[in-house]
């Protein structure tokens, strides 16, 4: 058309004539730099470091005994299946209603009576960060002068996630830096005080970063006692199968709230135990008292998502759908989920294991005894920056140890190192 | 757990809610005991109680609307009537009515399953190599915005996902700043803006007298703005109306916005799909970096590459130093990290090897053409159609007129009511039609549809 070839026209004329533009002076010259990312921050700076030896015990991806990445066999064959096939219309707002139905059964259980009575309003959403920021988000809509109660400490985003969705933060106590275990009278205590009807924020399996959890017997004095103060449970679950090799046994907490008649929200991430990290695939739910309830909630999920991406990514849900959906191909998960959970359980044992060989002269049980992707090894935020300058070994500087980025070839630096920076303190 | 454990919890609550105990023994079944219900299930033979913790939390939530364009497909497919016609949502089709994914995108998705990537988290800004050709395909490789690293790009969840993280950015750095959008826009940026509690007004855009651009309301509107303010632009194919300023108007449009040092933000989600040309369609945007103004890009690779339901996108900031792009590249990231951590990675891949493909990029180039070939065919049949059966002499020559995806029919609620109520031809209430939707062999039956709902219904 010959009306749009001549704007082109009019833009050469315009450029030779602007050249050596003519700028007001920026509008952005008020915006100052952002810190990095404390998490994803350290990964760019071990990329950038040179060092042979260099060690990422950072972000929490796996990375298998080669300390590479795993891209999950179940999953590839899932990829070969859908590659192509599929068009790449809009998913619903709510997102693939097969994987959201999938989500549901590994979280609540199979034949759950929560799932028969559609009582689950429940999106798929962007990992577990986007179904936590859609939570808060619909907290803040609905109860706008809520809170919620984070546990001290607990994964940094969570901080970003609720703040810019308005909602005020508080904490209750939960690790105990003494015994590097749970701080579970502290942690009663501040569920107790705290007003009845209070949002409380629960990791449900593989505390991050602590890997401490509750044992059963303590779940259950919790549950009850939140039932008391009538406070709503949200469970992060980001590592279900990763705890302990078992999805069932790592859903124990939240089995154990759903048998007390708790009405819980739960963000579900597919990021970790399926490996499906780039692929931004989880899932949100909040049980409600019934079918009618679950279908208006999930509409008001809806209405918030519509604003942020309109509607979830779908590559990723397909993955799982086709993964979980398929007998074969979900036992093929629950044989690799297994393995990568294993690998984690040996490297704990190994590394405390060169440890006390070492001869360290601090206590180091609390690697073994904590459970999941982390470690939180009780080091010093200058002894962090020693690993890091010293050893060029990177990790949060909470002293968080992302134990997936151990392997047989590089335990024995790391015990080392730790051994070296500490064992004067 | 025991019975007498249960009980105690649900003496707490009696008392907690001063009402009296009553309880209905049922097989299944729920009482009510003061403000909490009672639910009862049998397992393992015998009756369980268990005490529901509180009324729900959401008690109160009521049902939210359909929305008002996705809400549309849902009543399309519940419609059995074999004379339907879904011209709703902005989704690509083929002659056939069926969906297309582009041989390109094929391509690349085997080479991505062939090279056996792994799926490792992105950077919270996205995937380098798809910044890299986002902002090249938007400015053009040589433009001395790039060589002077003036542009902040961070790839976003297609356009929805890239307006909000510049709706933040507005709301968090410019407080008190307005948006100004077009009437009317795209329903999705109101949401947008509310929900990033931005405040807007609007622009006068669509003359519904002509059926074609109120340009002298739009820049009264936009002179009278506030210094400051940022202005909304759709970079070319205006949804919904369809109706694009001119070469010189957009000249006037860019002298106005500098004067009064307003911030243009342009939504560019059709690139390639008005003209058929990549470069044609991104003149808009370039004119406006070429004038020396610091300009907000979002864009969006549902249309244009077919790519929907992958959500791939980026919100472009162009501004007057590299050092003022790092700064605010940091705080787009800021921004991004509390709302998804970091971008999906699937179809940045296609977009990055597509675009840094030569032989993919021309091929990609040629299906371009070819979809908004068919989509100019499509409108100059259904324009011939509707005035060869118009005997009232009324000027249909707008839809001629009108570019990209979409028409505006200038048909009313109750007119667009009838059309799906009478003819079962889906659209959104504002009158506007996806001729994406539409094939050659439709158009005479839509015609009648148009022209029945024009005159026969007011």
């Amino acid at each position: 058309m010959a009306i749009r070839n001549s704007l082109s026209g009019q833009l050469l004329r315009r450029s030779s004539a602007v050249s050596g533009a003519r700028f007001i002076s920026s509008w952005f010259r008020s915006i100052e730099p952002a810190p990095k990312d404390p998490i994803l921050g350290v990964t760019e700076a071990f990329l950038a470091d040179q060092s042979p030896n260099k060690v990422n015990v950072g972000v929490g991806a796996y990375r298998d005994d080669n300390g590479k990445p795993v891209v999950l066999e179940c999953v590839r064959e899932a990829e070969r299946r859908i590659a192509g096939s599929q068009f790449m219309e809009y998913l619903p707002i709510g997102g693939s209603v097969k994987m959201v139905e999938e989500s549901l059964k590994l979280a609540y259980g199979e034949n759950s009576e929560f799932i028969k009575d559609k009582r689950i309003g429940a999106v798929q959403a962007l990992s577990g960060t986007g179904a936590c920021r859609i939570f808060a988000a619909f907290q803040h809509r609905f109860h706008p002068t809520s809170q919620i109660y984070i546990p001290v400490p607990t994964w940094a985003n969570h901080h970003n996630i609720w703040r810019d969705a308005g909602v005020p933060m508080k904490t209750f106590r939960y690790y105990h830096p003494e015994s590097r275990g749970l701080d579970f009278s502290g942690l009663m205590e501040d569920i107790k005080n705290a007003p009845d009807g209070s949002f409380f924020l629960l990791h449900a399996c593989a505390h991050n970063p602590t890997g401490v959890d509750p044992s059963e017997e303590q779940w259950r004095e919790i549950s009850s006692l939140i039932k008391v103060k009538g406070h709503f449970p949200f469970f992060d679950m980001a590592y279900q199968g990763f705890a302990s090799g078992d999805p069932e046994r790592d859903a124990k907490a939240i089995r154990i709230f759903l048998e007390d008649g708790h009405l819980i929200g739960l963000a579900q991430s597919y990021a970790k135990n399926m490996g499906l990290y780039g692929q931004r695939v989880g899932c949100l739910s909040v049980l409600c008292e019934d079918e009618k309830q679950a279908v208006a909630v999930k509409s008001q999920l809806q209405l918030l998502a519509r604003p942020m991406y309109s509607n979830p990514p779908v590559h990723g849900a397909l993955i799982v759908s086709t993964v979980l959906g398929d007998p074969e191909l979900k036992n093929l998960w629950l044989k690799e989920v297994k393995v990568m959970a294993d690998r984690i359980i040996g490297m704990r044992a190994t590394l405390r294991e060169n440890l006390e060989k070492l001869g360290s002269p601090l206590p180091w049980q609390h690697i073994t005894n904590q459970i999941g992707m982390f470690c939180y090894s009780g080091l010093t935020p200058e002894q962090v920056d020693r690993m890091t300058n010293e050893f060029h070994i990177y990790m949060t500087r909470n002293g968080r140890i992302s134990m997936a980025g151990l392997n047989t070839g590089n335990v024995g630096y790391v015990a080392n190192a730790i051994h070296e920076i500490t064992k004067s303190a | 757990m025991a019975s007498s454990s249960v009980l105690s919890v649900a003496t707490q609550c009696v008392s907690r809610n001063a009402s009296s105990l009553s309880i209905n023994e049922t097989h299944k079944g729920k009482a009510k005991l003061g403000g909490s219900t009672l639910r009862f299930s049998k397992s393992s033979g015998r009756i369980s109680m268990t005490v529901a913790v509180n009324v729900s939390r959401f008690e109160a939530i009521p049902m939210a609307p359909p929305d008002p364009i996705l809400g549309v497909s849902e009543a399309f497919r519940a419609d059995t009537s074999d004379a339907k016609l879904n011209l709703g949502v902005g989704a690509y089709r083929t002659e056939e009515l069926q969906p297309y994914v582009l041989n390109v995108v094929k391509k690349a998705e085997n080479l991505m399953l062939e090279r056996g990537d792994n799926k490792e988290y992105l950077p919270i800004e996205g995937l380098a190599a798809f910044n890299k050709a986002t902002a090249e395909l938007l400015l053009g490789a040589d433009n001395p915005a790039i060589k002077e690293q003036r542009v902040a790009t961070v790839q976003g969840l297609s356009g929805t996902g890239s307006l909000r993280l510049g709706a933040a950015l507005i709301e968090r750095y410019f407080p008190g700043a307005k948006v100004l959008i077009s009437a009317p826009t795209w329903g999705n940026h109101k949401n947008i803006f509310n929900d990033a509690r931005v405040p807007w007004s609007e622009y006068r855009y669509y003359d519904p007298r002509t059926v074609g651009l109120d340009f002298e309301g739009m820049i009264e509107d936009i002179k009278a703005a506030p210094e400051g303010t940022f202005v909304l632009l759709h970079g070319c194919a205006h949804n919904p109306t369809g109706i694009d300023p001119t070469p010189e108007q957009w000249e006037k449009i860019a002298d106005v916005i500098q004067q009064k040092n307003h911030i243009p933000f342009f939504d560019v989600a059709y690139q390639g799909f008005a003209s058929g040309s990549l470069d044609e369609d991104a003149a808009s945007v370039r004119l406006f970096v070429a004038c020396g103004m610091e300009v907000l890009v979002a864009q969006s690779y549902s249309k244009n590459l077919g790519l929907y339901a992958e959500r791939i996108g980026a919100m472009n900031v162009i501004s007057s130093s590299s050092e003022s792009a790092t700064r605010v590249k940091s705080q787009l990231k800021r921004l991004a990290r509390p709302m998804y951590s970091n971008p999906p990675v699937h179809g940045a891949k296609i977009v990055a090897n597509v675009v840094g493909t030569p032989a993919l990029f021309d091929e990609w180039k040629a299906e371009m053409e070819m979809m908004a070939g068919r989509i100019k065919n499509v409108r100059q049949k259904l324009y011939d159609s509707i005035s060869s059966k118009d005997k009232s002499g009324k000027d249909w020559s707008f839809i001629l007129k009108q570019i990209g995806m979409f028409s505006y029919t200038g048909l009313n609620k109750n007119q667009s009511d009838n059309m799906t109520n009478k003819w079962h031809v889906y659209m959104t209430k504002d009158g506007r039609i996806s001729l994406a939707g539409l094939s050659l062999a439709k158009c005479e039956y839509l015609a009648d549809a148009i022209i029945d709902s024009f005159h026969n219904v007011s």
